[in-house]
Formats: structure tokens, sequence, C-alpha cells
């Protein structure tokens, strides 16, 4: 049997093996050394944004630069409410309030095309941390974010638990009837409206469903901060990561946004602390590289690899064969 | 019986009336020819009973029911498919999942997955490409793309069929073969539009033609009095004459 087989007929099993070994790796991460867990913290973050983007974005082809919003807006949420919620509520407080604020965006926003829908939602990310400012400048004049302490192994915890979470309804959502419909809009929009799909809705819908993920994960980050501010909680940086890692690691897919967030996640904190410049230029050249070559992303070259490997090893094989039969 | 009827449909774009004032009707299980010349506002009559475009004045009815002001995922719903004069595929995906969206979504009450496939399947060996099934659209020639089109359109269960140039740029074999499809469909008792520059498929399969110039319309009638029209062998049929030689 080779390998190329082997990968399709033990697909599912293989998956679950690399799903099983790879929770047990983050769970027992604590033990390998504390200042790890901010590492794979962000890491997951950067995975919950990537496939909440993707999924949105990804499908339909409106590129959104809301990320942001969101997220910044769940980190807020945590920040008003923790004297006064436990963790798990203001998580789910956070969704729904994102999901909110997505809809009423996506309502005024998803009525526009092409890079118009996408300035638009850069435009929100400026614009919404400048009401937070004034609002705070007014009502409270308080002047910046200090968050309870929480355990940091309790937030990975947390944010595995969340990244899970994102990945089974994206996964669900992706095989629905809607997922059916977004895909159709990202095909042709106008040709979808006159198969019976209200598109409208579905854009809506959908944009305010990748919402719920962004904001709870800003939620879950921000007790691991000790300080924030609506400039810091709402940075643009958040707007790209998704867009950088999705497109990294293939946005077609349901692994690729994963793949990227977590591989993005990893070098920007490993790598940027020491070489911070050579890091952002080296990680440009690989994106454009992987945008020329690998129009999948980096999961595209599984199958490169895969067919690439199977082949040495047959090759290997029937030498080997060869050699026996020259032997006897 | 009148399945749709449109009285004194207007569009306006910026000062050009690209319909202008028309009032028309489709008789229940006829095919009505829609013809005239590049630019006589042909398609853009399909784009308002269809709600792709809103009408600047007029209003139109569909089984008697007033359909001015719907949105066109309502429009399908109710019963109005339509095909596209430049082919609109939902490129990013195969054959049958294209014909899948139609079945789904198209109707106004609720579809299992199962129905929809088995419908979807129907509607794709109905139009003659259930070899290409898998494929992915992309990979099919232009006339099996308008073809798709058709059984998309079908698996909505549509009552009246909008067919937008369906036979432009085929060979005569294969115009012989989309007047056949256009039949059959007309023979499972769907009321049918189809705007055609083929004289051959008009004069052949239409019970009646009407004839659209400069946005108004300039001629109605079955076939033969159409032919016998002078105004409109002037002006279309000489120019195809013409644009022949
Ligand atoms: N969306 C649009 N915006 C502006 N002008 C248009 C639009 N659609 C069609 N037109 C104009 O309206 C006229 C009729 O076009 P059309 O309905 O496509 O003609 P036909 O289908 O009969 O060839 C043309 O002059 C065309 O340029
Ligand atoms: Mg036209």
């Amino acid at each position: 049997m080779n390998i190329t087989r082997l990968f399709t007929t033990h697909r599912k099993l293989l998956l679950m093996g690399f799903l099983i070994l790879l929770i047990a790796f983050v769970l027992t991460f604590p033990l390998y050394g504390g200042a790890r867990t901010r590492v794979l913290i962000t890491m997951l973050v950067y995975a919950i944004l990537a496939m909440s983007w993707a999924m949105f974005s990804g499908t339909t082809g409106y590129m959104s630069l809301a990320p942001a919003a969101f997220f910044g807006t769940g980190i807020y949420t945590t920040y008003l409410l923790q004297n006064h919620l436990p963790l798990p509520i203001i998580i789910v407080a956070a969704g729904l309030i994102s999901f909110v604020l997505a809809v009423l965006l996506g309502l005024v926003t998803l009525r526009l095309k092409g890079i118009y829908f996408t300035i638009f939602t850069f435009g929100l990310v400026v614009f919404i941390p400048n009401v937070v400012t004034y609002v705070e400048g007014e009502v409270t004049q308080h002047h910046g974010w200090y968050f309870n302490v929480l355990d940091r192994t309790i937030i990975l915890y947390t944010m595995l638990g969340l990244a899970v979470v994102t990945v089974l309804a994206i996964y669900l959502i992706r095989r629905s009837r809607l997922g059916l419909a977004m895909q159709s809009i990202g095909g042709n929009e106008e040709a979808a409206e006159h198969m019976g799909i209200d598109t409208t809705r579905t854009k809506v819908l959908t944009f305010a469903i990748s919402a719920i993920f962004m904001g709870a994960a800003g939620a879950v980050l921000a007790p691991s901060l000790s300080y924030s501010n609506p400039t810091i909680a709402y940075s643009a940086f958040y707007s790209f990561v998704p867009i950088v890692a999705a497109v990294f690691g293939g946005m077609g897919s349901l692994q690729g946004p994963i793949v990227g967030g977590l591989l993005f996640g990893f070098l920007e904190k490993t790598l940027k602390v020491e070489w911070n410049t050579y890091f952002m230029l080296g990680f440009g050249i690989i994106i454009v590289l992987v945008i020329l070559f690998l129009p999948t992303g980096m999961v595209g070259l599984v199958p490169i690899l895969r067919d690439k490997l199977g082949g040495a090893i047959s090759k290997w094989r029937k030498g080997r064969e060869g050699e026996q039969h020259a032997n006897t | 019986m009148r399945i749709l009827e449109g009285q004194g449909v207007t569009k306006y774009f910026g000062g050009l009336a690209a319909i202008s004032n028309v009032d028309f009707h489709v008789d229940q299980g006829e095919i009505l020819g829609l013809i005239g010349p590049n630019g006589a506002g042909k398609t853009t009559l399909f784009n308002l009973i269809s709600a792709a475009l809103p009408a600047s004045s007029g209003g139109m009815r569909f089984k008697g029911q007033k359909i001015s002001g719907l949105k066109p995922h309502r429009i399908c719903q109710m019963g109005i498919a339509r095909t596209f004069q430049e082919t609109k595929v939902f490129g990013n995906m195969p054959v049958i999942q294209n014909v899948l969206v139609g079945a789904f979504f198209g109707k106004p009450t609720h579809i299992s997955g199962a129905a929809a496939a088995n419908e979807a399947t129907q509607a794709l060996e109905f139009v003659g490409l259930s070899a290409t099934s898998a494929a992915p659209i992309k990979d099919l020639t232009l006339a099996q793309q308008k073809r798709v089109e058709v059984a998309r359109a079908l698996a909505t269960k549509p009552e009246l069929l909008l067919l937008d140039e369906l036979m432009a740029g085929l060979t005569p074999t294969e115009v012989g073969e989309a007047m056949e499809l256009v039949t059959r469909i007309r023979d499972k008792g769907i009321t049918i539009i189809m705007v055609e520059h083929v004289m051959k498929a008009i004069m052949g399969i239409s019970t009646r033609v009407m004839v659209l110039h400069h946005g108004e319309k300039i001629a109605e009638g079955t076939c033969n009095e159409i032919s016998c029209n002078k105004t409109v062998i002037d002006i279309y049929l000489g120019e195809e004459t013409h644009a022949a030689s």
C-alpha cells in the first residue's frame, strides 16, 4: 500500500489522530513552561479570527476589514462587565453584542460592492474606537482599561474551547443551506438572487455569525492583558491578521485558515521578538510566494507533497523489487 | 389565460428610454418570441420582469398578482425563472451543485436535501448533461453552460421561463437541439418568453412574436402576421439580411 492510498482511505482516522495529538499537546503545554502559554493563546486567537474571517469573506468574496471592530468590542465587553458577571457569561455577551453590532453594520455596508465594502469596513475600525474614547471621556472620565488578573492556563483552555466551538460551528455552516447560499453569492451574486436566495439576509446573517467568534475571542483574551485602551484593543492589526493568516494557510478550506492562524501566531510571537524587521520582511516574501505559487494556500502543499512522497516511495519499492528479482 | 401582463412599462437609463411605455402580455402555455435589433431593450425587459432592475414606471401582474417592487428572489419563488444573455454560472462549484442551488432555494417552501438532490439530477438529465454532473462548470463549453443555466432555472420549478439568447453562437445542429429542448420545456406546461436572433428558431417554435425597437413595441402577432408586417421586415429582418450579406 502506498502513501497516497493510505491518505485517501484513512483520511478521517488520520485527521482524528492529528486533532487528538494537537489537543493533547495543548493540554500538556503548561507543563513545558509557563511563558509559552502566551504564545499558544495568541496562536489560538489568530486561528479563530482567520477561520471566522474566511467563513464569510473567503466564501462570499466580500473582503471585510472589520474583524478588529468585533475583536476590540469583545475586549471592551470584558472590561465593562468583569466586576459584575462571571467570564463564561461575559464571553456569550461579547458574542451577542458583536452579532448585533455586525447586523447593524451589515445592513449599512453590505449594499456596497467590492472595494467600497472593504474600505467602509475599515472605516468602522477607525470610527468605533473613537466613539468609545469619546463616550468614555464624557461618561466615565477614566482613561485606559485595567483587567482583573486571571490564571493564563485558564485563559488558554477557555480559548481552546472557543476554538473548538468555532471549528464545529463553521464546519456545520459550510455543509448547511446557508453555506450553499454563501457559496453561490461568491460564485455569482446576481445569479444567486435570481435563484431565490435572499442575498442581503444571507450576507448580513453570515457576517454577523462570523462576528460572534471574533468578539468572543476578544473577551477571552482580555484578562490576559494587564492593560488596554480603545486604540490598542481596536488596533487595525487585528483586521489584517486574519486576512494574512487565511491567505497564507488557504482560505478555500476549513483547515487552511486554522493552519495559517496557528502558524502566523507562532512565528510572530517567537521570531518577532528577536528579529522584528526581518520577520515582517521574511513573512511578506513568503506570503507573496504563497499567493503566486500556491493559490490554495499552504494547505495546498499537502496533496503536492503527498503525490511527490507517494511517487518517491513507490519508485523506491519498485527499485527494491527489481533488485530482489535480479538476486533470485 | 394571461400568465403575465405589463402596462405602460418604462425604463430610463439617464435620458435614454430603454423600454418605453410597453403594454404586453404572455398567455399561459405559449412560447412568446421577443425580437428586435441589438439595443432594442429585450434584455432590459427581462431585467424588469425578474426585478434585476426597478421599472421607472408602469406595472406588471403575474397570475393576477402585482409583482412590481418585489425583490428578485421573491420573483423566482413566485414562479418566474430566467437565464442570462451573458452566462452567469456559479464558477466555484461543480455542474450539479449549480443546479442544486436552484432546487434548494427556488421555491417558497422548504425542501429536504435528498429531494433537492433528486430534483437537480432530474433537471440536469432533462437538458442532457447528466454525464458532466461532477465536472467543474468552467470545464464546460459555452453552449453547455447555457444548458446548465436552463437546468438551474427548471430546478426552481417555474411556471414562466425567460430565455435570453439561448441559441446565440450555436452551430446549426446545436440550434436544432436547443429548439427541441425549448419545445420539451413548453410541453411540460411551462410558459416561455424567448429572446432570439436566430430567425429560424423564432419562426419554427414560437406561438407568437413581439417586436421591440428603440424600447418601443412596434409589432406583435403570430409568426405569419409578423413576417408580413412591412415595418418589421424593414427594421429587423432587413437588417439581418444586410448583416448576413
Ligand atoms: N444597466 C444599464 N445601464 C445603462 N444602460 C443600459 C443598461 N442596460 C441596458 N442599457 C442600455 O439600454 C439599451 C437596451 O439594452 P438591452 O436591453 O441590453 O438591449 P437588447 O437586449 O435588446 O440588445 C441599450 O442602449 C443599452 O446600452
Ligand atoms: Mg440582450
